[in-house]
C-alpha cells in the first residue's frame, strides 16, 4: 500500500492506495470524480486525460503514486465560478459531442493543445495532435471546429489581456 | 418554426454534464455494499468443458464467490435466443444453437463466458479469475463461414448440421436467370464485406442488486433499450417477473447496434447478486470488448447485374454467405435477410431480383447489428457493381445511374419493400454540384502531373429505417413488435416532461424531442424535460437503433402532443367562454382567435388540475399517452461522392473531399443531423480505408483485440465533410421524417472503394484498403 498526497482541482486530498492504483482509479474510486473515463487498456483513446502541473496526461499510463504530490486538473475543476471553460463552451456551440464519454479527454487534451500553440492552430495541426484522442460519434469534423474555435476565443481574449 | 421549435439549430440541453465531467454513465453508479466482478473467459476457440476447479480462487483475497455455469441452469436461468424466426427455403426453422450465459458444457469462441468471480475490489475479482482451473478437451476450431459450410469442417452446434444456420432466399430465381442469359450485358463481382468491432467509446457494463426483502432486482446497463432488456430476461431467461426487475440504462457511452442486444454478463450479474448477497458490478475492459460485443458485417458475395442493349438494369442477383458467429445473437438472423436482401432494388427500377443467403456458426464472436445493420452490406455490393458496369459499358457512373433511377412513388419493388418517397436525382445533382464533379477531369490531370492517382467515385444508397410496422414484421418472423410509446405530462406550473420509450446514448433527444413540445406550445424547450431510460419511469418502450428514434419514437410525442393540446384547448375555451374550435395555442399563450381573450399557457395547465372549474365530466389533469405503430419502413436516400489522392510510392490514399447529400425528409434539428452523418461517415471511411477484424484461421484467436492492432479512425485519418439535404417528406408518420442514424455508414464505403478503384486502375480491392493493399494493387494493374 501506498500513501499518496495531491492537489486535485484546487483541493488537498490524500489515500491509501494499492501499489498498483492507477491515477485514474484514484480519481475516480477514491474521489469519485467520475467525469475522467476509461475506454481502452492501452493508453490509445484519451477519455482519462487529465492535467498533472499543467500538462495532459493519460490518467490510465500513470500510478497514483507518480501523481504523488502534483497539482491535479479533470474535467470537473476546468470551469471556474459557475463559467464555463471556453473549450467546454465551444464544444456545447459547435455540436463537438454526441454520447459524451469521450468528451472529458477531449476537452482537456484540446485545452492543453491550445496552451502549447498560444492560441495559433490550424485543422491539419489539431487533427495530427488529436491522435491520442479517439471518438466514434462525431466523426472530428465538429470537435476540430470547436477546438479552433476555442482557440481563437482564447488566443483573442490573451491578447486583450495583454494590452 | 419558433426559435426552439422544429428545424431550430438549438445547442444541445444535455452538454452541460457532458462537458462538466458529470454525465452519468453505469460504472460511475455507485451502491451501498457493491462488490465487483471478472469473468472467466475461454482462452480457446472451441472446447469441451471437462471440469472447473475454483477452490484456490476462492481462497484468495477479498473473493466473495465463484459461479461456473452448472449452477445456473439448476437454477432455471435460460438460455440466450435470438428473436426473429427465419425459415429456409425448405421450409425448415433456422438451427438455433444453445446458448448459455455461462457455458457448461462446451465453449464456442475466444471469450465465451465460463464462469464468474466476485470480490471486494476489481483488481481482486481478477487475480482470482486467473486463479480458477478449467480443464479444456479443445476441438478443432473455424472462422470463416465459407470454410465452416465446407464438409469436414468442424461441428459446433450438434443441431446445426454442417453448421449452416438457414439457406434463404427471395425473389424470383427463373426471371432472374432468364434475364441474365438474354443479357446485352452482365457484369459480375465478387465482394467481401470486411467485420467490423463496433467499438462503443463506453465499455460494456453492468450493475446487478438483489434485494431479498422484496425479492426485486435492479440492473444498471449499458443497453439502447432498457425495456427490451427487461422483456427478454423476464420472458425468456427466467431472471425475473417483470414487476419484480427494473431495469436502467442512464447515459450511454454510445451503442450503434452493439448495445442493442441482452449479452450473458448483466443476467449473470443479477443472478450472482442474488446467490452472493451483495450488488454486483462488471464493467468491459477494451479487450473484453473487442472479444465479446457482437461485431457487424462479414459477408461474402457473388453479385451479378444484367443489362440490356440500351443499359437499362434487367437483373439482380446476389450470392452471399454471412458470418454469425458461435451463437445467434438477440437479431442476427434478419440482418441479412430483412434488414439486407430486400434493400436489392437500391435507387434503380430493376425488373428481376433474386438474393440467396446461407449463414453460418463459426467459433468467432457472434455477428448482430452494427450501424446500418445489413444496409451497408446491399449498398455495397449494389453501388460497386453498379460503377464497375459504368466503367465496363463506358458509360457515366452518373449518367448509367440516371438512367436507371425510380421516378414514381410509391414505388413497389420485386423484393417485399414500398418506397414511399424520394428524389434520387435531386440528391445526385446536388452532389455532384457540391463536388464540382465537371472538374474532375482537369483536377485529375494537375495531380498526374505530380506523380499522384486521383480517383472519384459515387455511391446512391436506399436504407430502409424507422423500424417497423409491427404487423408486417410480425408475419416476417419478429418475436416483438416495433411501435414506440410516449407520454406527455404537462404539470401544474405549465412545464412539460416527456417519457419516450426511445433511449438517447448520443442522439440528443433530451434537445430534439423537447423541439417538438416547444413547437406546439411555444414554451422554451428549458421547461421541457426529457424522461427515458428507466423501466420504473417509462412504461414502455421499444428502444433505440435503426433510426426509429425519429419516424417512430417523435411520432409517438407527436400523437400524445394532439391528445395535450385537445384537452388544453377544451378548458381553455370553457375558461374563456370560447368555442374550442376557435382556440389556438402560441408562443405559450392560449387565445381566442383574432381577439385579445388569451390565458397563459401555465394558467391552462393549474387549471387543469385545480380542477375548480372544468367542462362537465372533465378528468383533471393534463398527461396524454399515445403509441406509434407506423405503417411501414421510412426511405432515407441520397448520393455520397468522395475525391481521394494516392501516392504510388506508398499506397496512401488521402480524402480530398467527401461530399454527402442527403434526404432524411423533414429536419427537427439540422445540427444534430449534420452530427449524425459526420458520426456515419466516419465509422463508413473507417471500414473501407482502416477497419478490419482477424481471426487465426486456425487457433480462432482474435489477433485485432486492442486499439494497437485494431485501426480506429483518429482526426487526421479523416478530412471534414461537406454535407446537404434534399427534402421529400416521408408520407407515412406526422412529422414527414425518414431517419439519418446509418445513411453515412451506409454511402460512404462503396463511394471511397469506386473513387480509389477509379484513381489506381483496378477494381480488384476488397476492404480495408490499407496502404499495403493500395501499393499491391497498383502493382498488380
Amino acid at each position: 500500500m501506498s500513501k499518496v498526497e495531491m492537489t486535485v482541482n484546487g483541493r488537498a486530498v490524500s489515500g491509501e492506495v494499492e501499489d498498483r492504483t492507477l491515477l485514474v482509479q484514484f480519481l475516480r474510486e477514491n474521489l469519485n470524480l467520475t467525469g475522467t473515463h476509461v475506454g481502452c487498456d492501452t493508453s490509445q483513446c484519451g477519455a482519462c486525460v487529465v492535467h498533472v502541473d499543467g500538462k495532459a496526461v493519460k490518467s490510465c499510463t500513470m500510478l497514483a503514486a507518480q501523481a504523488s504530490g502534483s497539482t491535479v486538473t479533470t474535467i470537473e475543476g476546468l470551469a471556474s465560478g459557475g463559467e464555463l471553460h471556453p473549450v467546454q463552451a465551444a464544444f456545447k456551440e459547435h455540436h463537438g459531442l454526441q454520447c459524451g464519454f469521450c468528451t472529458p479527454g477531449m476537452i482537456m487534451a484540446a485545452t492543453d493543445m491550445i496552451e502549447r500553440h498560444g492560441g495559433k492552430l490550424d485543422e491539419k495541426t489539431v487533427r495530427a495532435e488529436l491522435e491520442g484522442n479517439i471518438c466514434r460519434c462525431t466523426g472530428y469534423h465538429n470537435i476540430v471546429k470547436a477546438i479552433l474555435a476555442a482557440a481563437e476565443e482564447m488566443s483573442g481574449a490573451a491578447k486583450v489581456a495583454a494590452e | 418554426m419558433g426559435m426552439e421549435g422544429i428545424g431550430a439549430r438549438v445547442a444541445r440541453k444535455e452538454d452541460k454534464r457532458f462537458i462538466t465531467g458529470k454525465g452519468r454513465y453505469t460504472d460511475d453508479m455507485s451502491v451501498p455494499g457493491m462488490k465487483h466482478a471478472a469473468f472467466v473467459r475461454s482462452p480457446h476457440a472451441h472446447a469441451v468443458i471437462k471440469g472447473i476447479d475454483s477452490s484456490e480462487a476462492e481462497k484468495m483475497p477479498g473473493v466473495i464467490g465463484v459461479l461456473a455455469g452448472a449452477e445456473m441452469t439448476t437454477d432455471g436461468i435460460g438460455s440466450l435466443i435470438c428473436g426473429w424466426m427465419i425459415h429456409s427455403k425448405d421450409g425448415s426453422p433456422m438451427n438455433m444453437g444453445d446458448w448459455r450465459p455461462l457455458a457448461d458444457k462446451k465453449v464456442r469462441y475466444v471469450g465465451d463466458a465460463v464462469a464468474i468471480v466476485v470480490a471486494d475490489t476489481k483488481a481482486q475479482a481478477r487475480d482470482a479469475a486467473e486463479a480458477v482451473k478449467v480443464d479444456y478437451d479443445v476441438l478443432p476450431a473455424v472462422t470463416s463461414a465459407v470454410d465452416a459450410l465446407k464438409p469436414g469442417a468442424p461441428q459446433i452446434h450438434d443441431n446445426a448440421p454442417g453448421n449452416q444456420i438457414y439457406d434463404w432466399e427471395i425473389g424470383d430465381l427463373d426471371a432472374v436467370d432468364k434475364a441474365i442469359a438474354s443479357a446485352a450485358h452482365v457484369t459480375t463481382l465478387d465482394l467481401v464485406n470486411n467485420r467490423l468491432v463496433p467499438n462503443a467509446m463506453e465499455p460494456r457494463a453492468a450493475l446487478g442488486v438483489y434485494d431479498e426483502a422484496e425479492d426485486h432486482y435492479t440492473c444498471w446497463t449499458t443497453s439502447q433499450n432498457p425495456h427490451v432488456a427487461r422483456l427478454v430476461m423476464s420472458a425468456f431467461y427466467n431472471v425475473a417477473p417483470e414487476n419484480k426487475l427494473r431495469v436502467i440504462a442512464p447515459d450511454v457511452g454510445g451503442g450503434f447496434g452493439s448495445k442493442i442486444y441482452i449479452y450473458p454478463e448483466e443476467i449473470t450479474c443479477l443472478w450472482a447478486s442474488k446467490k452472493t448477497g451483495v450488488p454486483v458490478k462488471w464493467v468491459a475492459d477494451r479487450t473484453e470488448s473487442f472479444l465479446t460485443d457482437a461485431h457487424g458485417r462479414d459477408h461474402v458475395t457473388t453479385i451479378q447485374m444484367a443489362f440490356d442493349a440500351d443499359n437499362k438494369i434487367t437483373a439482380l442477383k446476389a450470392d452471399t454467405i454471412a458470418n454469425l458467429g458461435a451463437y445467434m445473437s438477440l437479431f442476427s438472423s434478419v440482418v441479412p435477410t430483412y434488414l439486407h436482401a430486400i434493400l436489392y432494388s437500391g435507387q434503380y427500377v430493376i425488373p428481376a431480383i433474386h438474393c440467396n443467403m446461407r449463414t453460418a456458426y463459426t467459433n468467432t464472436v457472434p455477428v448482430d447489428a452494427y450501424r446500418g445493420a445489413g444496409r451497408p452490406e446491399t449498398t455495397y455490393a449494389l453501388e460497386r457493381v453498379v460503377e464497375t458496369a459504368a466503367r465496363e459499358l463506358g458509360v457515366s457512373p452518373a449518367e448509367l445511374r440516371r438512367k436507371n433511377f425510380i421516378r414514381e412513388w410509391p414505388y413497389q419493388t420485386p423484393v417485399i419493400l414500398q418506397y414511399d418517397s424520394g428524389d434520387y436525382e435531386a440528391s445526385l445533382d446536388a452532389a455532384m454540384k457540391a463536388i464540382d464533379y465537371d472538374g474532375f477531369p482537369a483536377r485529375k490531370a494537375e495531380a498526374e502531373a505530380r506523380g499522384k492517382k486521383r480517383g472519384i467515385g459515387m455511391s446512391c444508397y436506399i436504407e430502409a429505417c424507422g423500424i417497423a410496422p409491427s404487423q408486417a414484421i410480425g408475419s416476417l418472423g419478429a418475436g416483438v413488435g416495433l411501435w414506440e410509446s410516449a407520454e406527455i405530462r404537462v404539470n401544474a406550473v405549465g412545464t412539460v416532461e416527456i417519457l419516450t420509450g426511445s433511449h438517447s446514448h448520443g442522439q440528443g433527444h433530451e434537445t430534439t424531442f423537447a423541439q417538438l413540445v416547444s413547437d406546439r406550445f411555444g414554451v422554451p424547450i428549458d421547461s421541457v424535460s426529457v424522461v427515458h431510460g428507466d423501466t420504473d419511469k417509462v412504461q414502455m418502450g421499444m428502444g433505440t437503433y435503426g433510426s426509429r428514434s425519429g419516424p417512430v419514437g417523435m411520432s409517438a410525442v407527436v400523437k400524445a402532443l394532439d391528445k395535450v393540446e385537445k384537452k388544453a384547448k377544451m378548458i381553455a375555451a370553457h375558461l374563456l367562454e370560447a368555442d374550442e374550435s376557435d382556440i389556438v395555442i402560441e408562443n405559450g399563450q392560449v387565445k381566442v382567435a383574432g381577439t385579445d381573450k388569451a390565458l397563459g399557457w401555465h394558467e391552462v395547465a393549474l387549471n387543469a388540475y385545480t380542477a375548480h372549474n372544468l367542462p362537465a365530466e372533465m378528468e383533471p389533469g393534463l398527461k396524454e399517452t399515445a403509441f406509434f405503430d407506423p405503417a411501414n419502413f421510412s426511405f432515407p436516400a441520397g448520393c455520397h461522392i468522395c475525391e481521394v489522392e494516392i501516392d504510388p510510392d506508398t499506397g496512401k490514399t488521402e480524402i480530398v473531399k467527401f461530399v454527402a447529400s442527403d434526404d432524411f425528409g423533414n429536419i427537427i434539428n439540422p445540427m444534430i443531423v449534420e452530427g449524425q452523418v459526420h458520426g456515419g461517415l466516419a465509422q463508413g471511411i473507417g471500414q473501407a480505408l482502416l477497419e478490419g477484424t482477424s481471426y487465426d484461421a486456425e487457433t480462432g484467436q482474435l489477433l485485432t483485440a486492442t486499439y494497437m492492432d485494431y485501426t480506429m479512425p483518429r482526426a487526421d485519418d479523416l478530412p471534414s465533410y461537406t454535407v446537404s439535404n434534399t427534402v421529400t417528406p416521408s408520407p407515412l408518420n406526422p412529422l414527414g421524417i425518414k431517419g439519418c442514424g446509418e445513411a453515412g455508414a451506409i454511402g460512404s464505403p462503396p463511394a471511397l472503394m469506386n473513387a480509389i478503384t477509379d484513381a489506381i486502375g483496378n477494381n480488384n480491392l476488397s476492404m480495408p484498403a490499407t496502404p499495403q493493399k493500395v501499393w499491391a494493387a497498383i502493382n498488380a494493374a
